[in-house]
């Protein structure tokens, strides 16, 4: 039996009231020490909601750190692995960040917000290792996590809802742009970030703000059929945009306690991150090493036959083992069966055919499916409104 | 093209031996000492108008003789004052206990006592000439087993098996306990098991009850496994050491530049190239060698933002606490202590009345306060070597502790009554002494840390516990005197096998740089 590890009272995000409120079927989960929900009211619907019209998911559960002050710039650029003088104000990086052995504690997006100001947003709590990173820098770290609320609001019509709550002009902003906003005498910030692959933004108030902006979002959204949406409709949609999670894909490198667990940038299919033209990095030199001596694993997306989503399955090719499903799942827009994979190399060249071992539970019988499967080039799910600027109105 | 084969930061003895062997070798060495003076902890100064003294470490008892031959320092004015000196415990009533060689005598040790002592150097020689297995060579790494490595392992696991099963197993319980444990289960007699006790913690911020002080003491004692039965003292007080060490690297073809600070470690991509100095001057060389301890090293001269994190948490994590002080006084004759007999202050002498003793002058340690009652390691150097102060006066010089570097309320405050405390212990066993101090010096861990630079005023360059010696000293994955930074090296104390003019670091460090090839 698996006894609850920890019993932790969770907490309410600034918005637990108007979530609760819609949250029909009650089904809550812990996400970083927050209640928040796993569905509202039907995971499918849900998910229709981020690939048809307006999706609302709150987002204020991840970690937000600020980091100013001169050294910040360069702060940046020694903790993560691509160039962040790249990053324009008013501009956001998604990035992933290694220990000294190159191995991905996390990913993350940064918005710069001014010469020296910029805000991490990290799936993990990293206030340890900002502030271990932040030695020999003239900088300060603040951890704003409390202090920030945020929704993700995802979908073809989120920009009209949007506009329609008073963001004008919004449809220019263009993809890893923000902007500000007045928003009931204070100000609002909203970013054309997310995590779903579509449309969307991301946007940021103050906790005092959080409500009122919930109530305006979905009354101006009532037209374009916006809904909430919880984790599970979101990991689907992660999944058939081709993106990664920490503590899912990949062990958070200084959390791993077996050797050899953790995996590297490029072991993850992220090598466009790291930037080994910069003169230091956390994780360069072994990264230089890596790259010279070769990886162990090789991240794979994987189109699987049928329609039984290859959670936690084998990989196999003939006899042998070969690899591990890490995130999988029917992905209904692409109608596509997922999965995620890490593959030992030198496999996992695209158009590679293994089989998927899939085990399923069914009134307590256990059921071995043998699935083939294809490593395919990139996200099965990539629409052209994601990055068009203006936003296709709708 | 660059200026030096070696740029070696410090003549600090271990930065002196390194020079000497990278220039035996051939190479083109600079050596950078901010001091004017070259031996770093190996040093005299003037402390009062015509008085002389050792100014950090004062006895010899563990200079590598492989490295004192190598380097021909008698040939470089090396000259000792007096060799095998005895150690005496001293006894507020005038029984004293004697130590010489494997013979305890008077202070109420009992035959049982006399016969224990002998076995138990016995066996502690046993387990030191093992360690000096390991202190002879580069520690060898857990994991990447190199053929040196495996030599090495070799010959600690052959050393191991020789030990025969008791001694074997005995020092894996005893290197995990407590010198306090060890005492108390050996010997009945309080005054010999605090005069070895005091060995075990003297240079550390440690109490007979900590654990480590097992190792600690085996540290010390290995001097006896490389010749030194009992403290030497050097004719003309240390720096004749440091300025012997400097003839030699000089002989060699090494170039040794004082007053001259280093700035920067300079730094391009992943490579070391040289160093700034304070005046603005640059110079590069193949390789640097910084004998600095680690902290400074990375965090002050490299500075933690030119490296990756998990280095400079470690590095950061280093610790470095001491609560050693040293106290020299003037004396303008030599003072009476009681029962002692005159001939006899010429002896180590010690202030450690039982192990409840030294761990109550531990104590306040342990809350940034001082002893109120310190212990302590005396010399009378002016005995053997009057030229250290005027005619027919003396000098004293003494390692006492505990104090700590950043006492509650600071040194200004706790300055003077410390060195009351420590003159009122001194006066329980020569009652005349205060009559004849005509000059007085109290040099705080602060002051050894400034004087010195010595982070923490820790002469090990980093405390010498289990987790910070061998294979993680001076953390892990640079413990081979390289740093994971190509071009740096480190050949100081904070490095394998630590602190107390041993030079072995400075030696080691040398023979890796030439075994990788670093300077072909």
């Amino acid at each position: 039996m698996n006894l609850p590890s920890r019993a932790t009272m969770l907490l309410e995000t600034p918005f637990h009231s108007r979530v609760a409120e819609r949250c029909e079927i009650n089904d809550w989960g812990n996400w970083m020490g927050y209640t928040t929900p796993n569905a509202f009211f039907d995971v499918e619907l849900e998910y229709f909601s981020i690939r048809s019209t307006t999706g609302v998911f709150d987002l204020s559960p991840m970690n937000k750190y600020r980091i100013q002050g001169p050294d910040a710039e360069a702060y940046l650029n020694r903790m993560a692995t691509r160039n962040i003088s790249k990053i324009g104000i008013n501009r956001v990086g998604y990035t992933v960040w290694c220990n000294d052995a190159g191995m991905v504690m996390d990913d993350g997006t940064i918005f710069r917000l001014g010469e020296s100001d910029y805000r991490l947003c990290s799936y993990q709590r990293a206030i340890d290792w900002l502030l271990w990173c932040a030695m020999g820098f003239d900088v300060t770290i603040t951890d704003e996590t409390e202090d920030l609320a945020a929704l993700a609001v995802q979908g073809p019509t989120s920009c009209t809802s949007l506009t329609e709550m008073g963001l004008t002009d919004l449809n220019t902003l263009k993809p890893f742009g923000m902007r500000t906003y007045d928003f009931e005498g204070e100000k609002l910030m909203v970013s054309r970030t997310g995590f779903t692959g579509d449309l969307g933004y991301e946007v940021w108030v103050s906790p005092e703000k959080a409500e009122t902006l919930w109530d305006q979002l979905f009354d101006a959204g009532k037209e374009y059929l916006i809904k909430p949406f919880g984790s599970y409709a979101l990991d689907i949609a992660r999944i058939e945009t081709g993106f990664i999670q920490a503590g899912v894909d990949f062990v958070p490198a200084e959390e791993m306690v077996r050797p050899g667990r953790a995996r590297s940038p490029f072991e993850l299919g992220l090598s466009w991150l790291v930037d080994l033209e910069k003169p230091l990095f956390n994780g360069r030199t072994a990264l230089l090493k890596e790259k010279a001596n070769g990886s162990r694993y090789r991240f794979a997306i994987l189109n699987v036959d049928g329609n039984k989503p290859a959670e936690h399955s084998f990989i196999m090719k003939g006899d042998r083992q070969i690899g591990t499903v890490t995130s999988a799942a029917w992905c209904p827009t692409a109608k596509s069966n997922i999965a995620f994979a890490q593959l030992e190399m030198p496999e996992g060249a695209i158009g590679s055919e293994y089989v998927a071992e899939i085990y399923y539970q069914r009134e307590l019988h256990w059921t071995r499916l043998l699935a083939p499967c294809k490593v395919i080039d990139g996200p099965i799910f990539n629409p052209k409104r994601r990055r068009k600027t203006p936003a296709i109105p709708h | 093209m660059t200026d030096f084969d070696a740029i070696i930061i410090g003549a600090g003895h271990n930065g002196l031996v390194c020079a000497s062997y990278l220039a035996k070798a051939g190479k083109k060495v600079l050596v950078l000492e901010s001091r004017a003076v070259p031996g770093g902890c190996a040093a005299t100064h003037e402390f009062a108008p015509g008085f002389n003294v050792s100014s950090c470490a004062q006895w010899l008892y563990q200079l590598s003789p492989k490295v004192v031959s190598d380097l021909k320092l008698p040939q470089h004015g090396l000259v000792y004052a007096a060799e095998g000196l005895a150690t005496i415990a001293l006894d507020d009533t005038g029984d004293h206990l004697h130590l010489q060689g494997d013979s305890a005598s008077g202070g109420g040790v009992s035959i049982e006592d006399q016969k224990a002592y002998a076995l138990f150097r016995k066996k502690m020689r046993k387990y030191a000439k093992l360690m000096k297995t390991a202190y002879d060579t580069r520690p060898p790494k857990l994991v990447e087993h190199d053929l040196h490595d495996k030599m090495t392992f070799a010959k600690l696991g052959l050393g191991m098996k020789l030990l025969g099963k008791d001694d074997m197993s005995d020092l894996m319980r005893l290197i995990l306990i407590n010198i306090f444990d060890v005492m108390k289960e050996t010997f009945q007699s309080p005054k010999l098991q605090a005069a070895l006790a005091l060995d075990a913690v003297i240079g550390t911020p440690m109490g007979p009850r900590s654990p480590n002080t097992v190792f600690t003491y085996l540290h010390r004692f290995m001097g006896e496994v490389l010749g030194f039965e009992g403290a030497t003292q050097v004719k003309g007080g240390m720096g004749t050491l440091g300025v012997a060490l400097s003839n030699a690297a000089t002989d060699l073809g090494a170039v040794v530049r004082y007053d001259t600070s280093v700035a920067s470690i300079d730094k391009t991509h992943d490579r070391v190239t040289g160093v700034t100095l304070t005046s603005g001057e640059q110079l590069t060389a193949k390789l640097i060698v910084s004998s600095a301890d680690p902290k400074t090293t990375f965090k002050s001269l490299l500075g933690y933002q030119h490296m990756e994190t998990g280095l400079a948490r470690r590095i950061e994590q280093i610790r470095f606490k001491s609560g050693t002080v040293k106290v020299h006084l003037a004396l303008s004759g030599l003072p009476t202590f009681t029962g002692l007999d005159p001939s006899a202050l010429g002896q180590r002498l010690v202030i450690a009345p039982s192990l409840n003793a030294l761990e109550s002058a531990f104590n306040p340690l342990k809350y940034d306060e001082s002893s109120e009652r310190p212990v302590m390691d005396i010399s009378i150097p002016t005995i053997h070597d009057p030229s250290l102060a005027p005619n027919g006066q003396h000098v004293l010089s003494a390692i006492v502790q505990y104090a700590p570097l950043n006492p509650k309320g600071g040194w200004e405050a706790l300055r003077a009554p410390f060195m009351t405390a420590v003159i009122a212990e001194l006066t329980r066993y020569a009652p005349d002494i205060a009559s004849l101090i005509t000059a007085q010096e109290l040099l705080t861990p602060a002051d050894l840390a400034d004087t010195f630079g010595m982070t923490g005023g820790n002469w090990h360059h980093g405390e010498l516990t289990m987790d910070q010696v061998l294979m993680t000293r001076p953390a892990t994955g640079i413990s081979q005197y390289q740093t994971g930074i190509d071009g740096l090296y480190l050949c100081g104390a904070g490095s394998h096998p630590g602190g107390g003019l041993m030079g072995l670091a400075g030696k080691n460090s040398a023979q890796e740089i030439i075994r990788q090839g670093e300077l072909a």
